[in-house]
């Protein structure tokens, strides 16, 4: 709920602004009127425009952390389970990680048809990990930054599938294993699949290459920034219906069954997004590995 | 909204899960899945080879059981063949025994039948020459007329 002293935009602003570390330029007059001193210094940035003069040079401290802290959850609960699975019948949460992994391995299946021992790992992660990330969009929205600040830690912002520097993380490493992907298999078949498309004439090659580098990588982008995009307005809408609760008591009921109504839908939502980036990441590789 | 060093934070932290997710998870869990279903296709085979086993053994144990019927069947003929084979020989016997007995009892019957008329003839002989001589009186030449009583009494 939006602080006593706060405006909507402004409680709005802050939960979308990430708690990040960065170096500031040189000359910089930080938020107390201070300068920073010759050879810029590495600080936690306070407020939008200390985070926008940092840059390129900046780490969001938040994504970071939750999204390697999900990840590792991930890895330790998948690594348990795998310990624990044997052949004779399952039970608890093993029957649900058999599950999971079945149906990435029947998607994978469906969708690729080569021998490649990286995908369907490859595959697992992303959806599980995607899930997890956008999974955090269910908790309150204030709850843990408001928690923090008490703490006294000042932003947070606890989505990290909302935050395009992890989505375009993930985006631009499988546009590496397709690059790669696509060298190992078609070799300079993956040079004249970029040249000779969709005109096949030697005069073409530029429009073609124009062409073609453009639909490459619109692949990462669209992968990428459709997660953020998505996850982003979900929790846009979720912050907006908080703050319609400090609009006045007559307010409260009705924002609630909408938070209430926004958070059931979500569920559709995040586990659908997880499943297009795992989907479209078998696509994009099976297309890698398929030599016309 | 701005790019920064957390895109290559996320992406070596992404290599990093994907590899272990490659060595560590996926291959045993895989592997156990893909040993229950072997388990599980091998006990339903086991299964069916145990029903086809069931049903021939009942199939064997019908076709004994019809040739112990058949068997037993065979044995009780035999033996009632052989009962009335031994009834008929033993009324066969008995009635051959019988028949010798009876004819042996005729033919002693008859041989004293014969005895007691030889002795009848010689006393009736003796009897009939004392007779005569009685009646007669007279000298009768024994030996002429012994031929004569002699026919007389074979005649008698």
């Amino acid at each position: 709920m939006a602080g006593d002293n706060q405006t909507v935009s402004e409680y709005i602003v802050h939960h979308l602004t990430n708690l990040t570390y960065g170096r500031l330029p040189q000359g910089f007059e930080r938020y107390d009127g201070s300068l920073v001193p010759d050879g810029g210094s590495w600080v936690m940035a306070h407020g939008a425009e200390e985070i926008s003069a940092m840059g390129f040079y900046a780490i969001h401290i938040d994504s970071m952390l939750w999204s390697v802290g999900l990840g590792i959850f991930f890895c330790w609960f998948f690594y348990r389970m795998a310990c624990l699975v044997s052949e004779d019948s399952p039970s608890g949460p093993i029957n649900f990680v058999e599950m999971v992994v079945e149906f990435i391995d029947n998607t994978v299946k469906d969708t690729f048809h080569g021998k490649n021992r990286l995908i369907a790992p490859l595959a697992l992660t992303i959806f599980v990990w995607v899930f997890l990330m956008n999974l955090m969009d269910l908790v309150p929205v204030d709850l843990i930054p408001y928690a923090l600040g008490l703490a006294g830690v000042e932003y947070q912002k606890i989505v990290p599938s909302t935050d395009p520097n992890i989505t375009m993380g993930m985006a631009v490493g499988v546009f590496i294993l397709m690059l790669f992907y696509s060298i190992k298999v078609k070799g300079f078949g993956f040079v004249k699949e970029l040249t000779m498309n969709p005109f096949n004439h030697p005069l073409f090659i530029p429009v073609n290459l124009f062409m073609e580098v453009v639909g490459l990588l619109a692949k990462p982008f669209s992968l990428g920034l459709r997660l953020f995009g998505n996850m982003y307005a979900g929790e846009m809408i979720f912050i907006l219906i908080a703050a319609l609760f400090s609009a006045g008591i007559m307010w409260v009921l009705p924002a609630a069954l909408l938070q209430f109504g926004w958070a059931i839908f979500h569920i559709l939502v995040i586990t659908l997004q997880a499943f297009i980036f795992m989907v479209l990441t078998v696509v994009y590789l099976s297309m890698a590995h398929e030599d016309h | 909204m701005n790019i920064n060093l957390t895109l290559f934070g996320q992406m070596i932290a992404f290599v990093c899960f994907v590899v272990f997710c490659m060595r560590f998870v996926w291959p045993p869990i895989i592997a156990a899945m893909a040993d229950r279903e072997k388990k599980i296709a091998d006990g339903l085979a086991a299964a069916d080879r145990a029903n086809d086993d069931l049903a021939a053994a009942k199939e064997t144990v019908a076709q004994e059981l019809q040739q112990a019927k058949v068997d037993a069947a065979g044995i009780v003929d035999a033996a009632n063949k052989r009962a009335s084979q031994i009834l008929d020989e033993a009324k066969e016997a008995a009635l051959s025994e019988a028949g010798r007995l009876k004819e042996g009892a005729m033919t002693e019957i008859e041989q004293e039948r014969q005895r007691t008329k030889e002795q009848l003839r010689g006393e009736l002989s003796a009897l009939t020459m004392q007779g005569a001589r009685k009646v007669l009186g007279a000298e009768i030449n024994q030996n002429s007329h012994e031929r004569l009583i002699e026919e007389l009494v074979e005649n008698w």
